[in-house]
């Protein structure tokens, strides 16, 4: 098997390759998502360093409880960048459908495997999207939040119910989004095959496609002979 | 700050008591501030400055006593100046020496992450180690006096000490030992809050002083700092003393239920994928020859759970 590449870089997501391959994901999406992951990484390990004192070991493999404080809150708006390029490239693909509406209700058979019950859903399902806007949502919590943690002491003592107001929402934010990033991680290596490369390498299959996304898989390649 | 270290009990061809001498430590410290005699000359601020090695900072005159708005990173004892309208209209000056409290139970250490940044010794003296502090500013959000703070050059917290490194060696602290009216006392707890008690049944009892009090807040467990106050009803007249100070109920929630809550869902979550993973497997593939029941050809050089690679 020869290492060429079959998709070039600059070409949209969606171009189909007659060699069987789609691109699903661009260049430029790949490396704002794995530059969103390394990010988030830091600060979820530094952040539960903080957390817990069964934790605070973790501070240690990032260079010290010190260092982790001072560039939790740099990494945390590196992320956010992150996170707002995201929204502009995908927003889009991200909108809740009545595909998705049906194919939440039936969310347990994509849980259980059985796939073939679920109604054929676009590029992105909607456990995806569901995803993408807790993180949105979470990160501008987090942001605003943040900050209030960061400068804590320019915080007068007037308005200290504001300190206390930071810190419950830093902590419901992040664990909201660690549910989310638990579940995202496993689907995205263990559960959903092919997801995972095409992350990296940006192609899938046409039967990827199809198996997952049939509804994309067709607008892409004007392929309806599968149609129930 | 330094750590204790062991107490003397004689010294050889030393003229005079041994410092430290008859003094034990196993009991609580406590400094005893009487405002009512309190003169706001500012000796202590200035010994505080002199023992801990700081140097004055630049003051705010704001046309009254005060110097500054409140302490600093590097100036960790400041008498606030209160003008107070008695009862009868006429107007008074409060004065109140602010530091430290030294909490019996203390909102900072509560909520400091760093292993070892804040102890609490057993005399009762609150300490920040600074090479252990990482600069979080969550004891800020603890403490119910607003003491903790930041120097902003160094990251690290700094507040009073109680002078650990003088009582350790059974000395007093650099205040107490500077005060011209002996409005400071140190000693123990006991004994203190003994004085303070004879001291506020004094002010009731032959200077009509009717609210005369000690404050040493329960909320807190106690203090190692408390107070005679005219009015011990009304704290909050001497600027920033809170009537009832307990830590937060967030911060509690914070470093105890919701650590709980926060783990177990954690954990919840990782173990529920796996035991997904173990009971219903990865997603395969599905390939058209697959649903024609065709027999297995390398039609488009697919891996059938590597679908995304050629
Ligand atoms: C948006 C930018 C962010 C800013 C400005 C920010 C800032 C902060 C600050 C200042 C703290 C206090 C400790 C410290 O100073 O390091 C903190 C704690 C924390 N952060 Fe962030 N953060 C951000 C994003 C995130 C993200 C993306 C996560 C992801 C999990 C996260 C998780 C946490 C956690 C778990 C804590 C510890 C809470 C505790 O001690 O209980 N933060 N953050
Ligand atoms: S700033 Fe230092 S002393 Fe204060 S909570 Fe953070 S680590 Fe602890
Ligand atoms: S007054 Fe504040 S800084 Fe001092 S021991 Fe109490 S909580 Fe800690």
């Amino acid at each position: 098997m020869t290492a060429s590449r079959v998709i070039s870089p600059r070409e949209p997501a969606g171009t189909v390759h007659p060699e069987g391959i789609i691109t699903r994901y661009t260049l430029n999406e790949r490396l704002n998502h794995w530059f969103a992951a390394l990010t988030y990484l830091y600060c979820l390990i530094t952040g539960l360093a903080f957390w817990s004192p069964y934790m605070y070991w973790l501070a240690a493999i990032v260079g010290g409880g010190p260092t982790a404080r001072f560039w939790h809150p740099w990494f945390g708006l590196a992320f956010t960048v992150s996170v707002f390029l995201m929204y502009d490239m995908w927003h889009r693909d991200m909108r809740t459908t009545e595909a998705d509406k049906q194919w939440s209700k039936d969310v347990e058979y994509y849980i259980k495997n059985e796939d073939e019950k679920l109604p054929p859903i676009g590029r992105f399902n909607h456990g995806q999207k569901i995803f993408f806007w807790l993180m949105l949502y979470g990160i501008i919590l987090l942001l605003i939040s943040g900050i209030g943690l960061w400068f804590v002491e320019s915080i007068p003592w007037s308005l200290h119910w504001l300190r206390y107001l930071a810190v419950t929402i830093h902590v419901a934010a992040a664990l909201a989004t660690i549910g989310g990033f638990i579940i995202h991680v496993y689907m995205g290596t263990a559960m959903v095959r092919g997801g995972f490369t095409s992350i990296i390498r940006g192609e899938v299959s046409t039967a990827w496609a199809k198996t997952h996304h049939r509804l994309w898989y067709e607008q892409v390649t004007g392929d309806t002979s599968t149609k129930k | 700050m330094s750590q204790a270290t062991l107490s003397i009990r004689q010294i050889s061809g030393h003229a005079g008591a041994a410092p430290g001498e008859n003094v034990e430590r196993d009991y609580q410290v406590c400094k005893l501030i009487d405002t009512t005699t309190c003169i706001g000359c500012k000796a202590c601020e200035v010994a505080c400055l002199e023992w801990n090695g700081y140097t004055f900072t630049d003051t705010v005159f704001d046309n009254s006593y005060q110097t500054m708005p409140e302490t600093a990173w590097n100036y960790w004892n400041l008498i606030k100046f209160n003008e107070h309208e008695r009862a009868d209209g006429s107007i008074t000056l409060l004065m109140r020496k602010d530091q430290c409290m030294h909490c019996a139970d203390p909102g900072c250490l509560k909520a400091c992450p760093a292993d070892g940044a804040i102890v609490q010794y057993t005399n009762g003296i609150v300490d920040f180690q600074q090479q252990n502090c990482i600069g979080c500013g969550y004891c800020v959000s603890g403490c119910p006096f607003d003491i903790p703070k930041f120097n902003p050059t160094t990251k690290k917290m700094f507040k009073c000490t109680l002078c650990v490194d003088r009582v350790s060696e059974g000395l007093e602290p650099a205040c107490i030992k500077s005060c011209p009216t002996g409005c400071l006392h140190f000693g123990s707890k006991e004994d203190m809050v003994d004085l303070a008690e004879t001291r506020a049944k004094q002010l009731r009892e032959n200077y009509g002083i009717k609210e005369a009090g000690v404050y040493d807040p329960a909320g807190v467990g106690g203090t190692g700092v408390i107070y005679v106050l005219h009015d011990v009803n009304n704290p909050e007249a001497y600027g920033g003393l809170p009537k009832d100070p307990h830590i937060p109920w967030v911060v509690r929630f914070w470093k105890g239920p919701a650590k709980w809550i926060g783990n177990l869902a954690m954990l919840g979550g990782i173990l529920g994928v796996t035991l997904h993973y173990l009971r219903y497997g990865p997603k395969q593939v599905v390939h058209d020859h697959d649903l024609e029941g065709e027999p297995e050809q390398d039609k488009n050089r697919q891996d059938k759970n590597n679908g995304g690679r050629p």
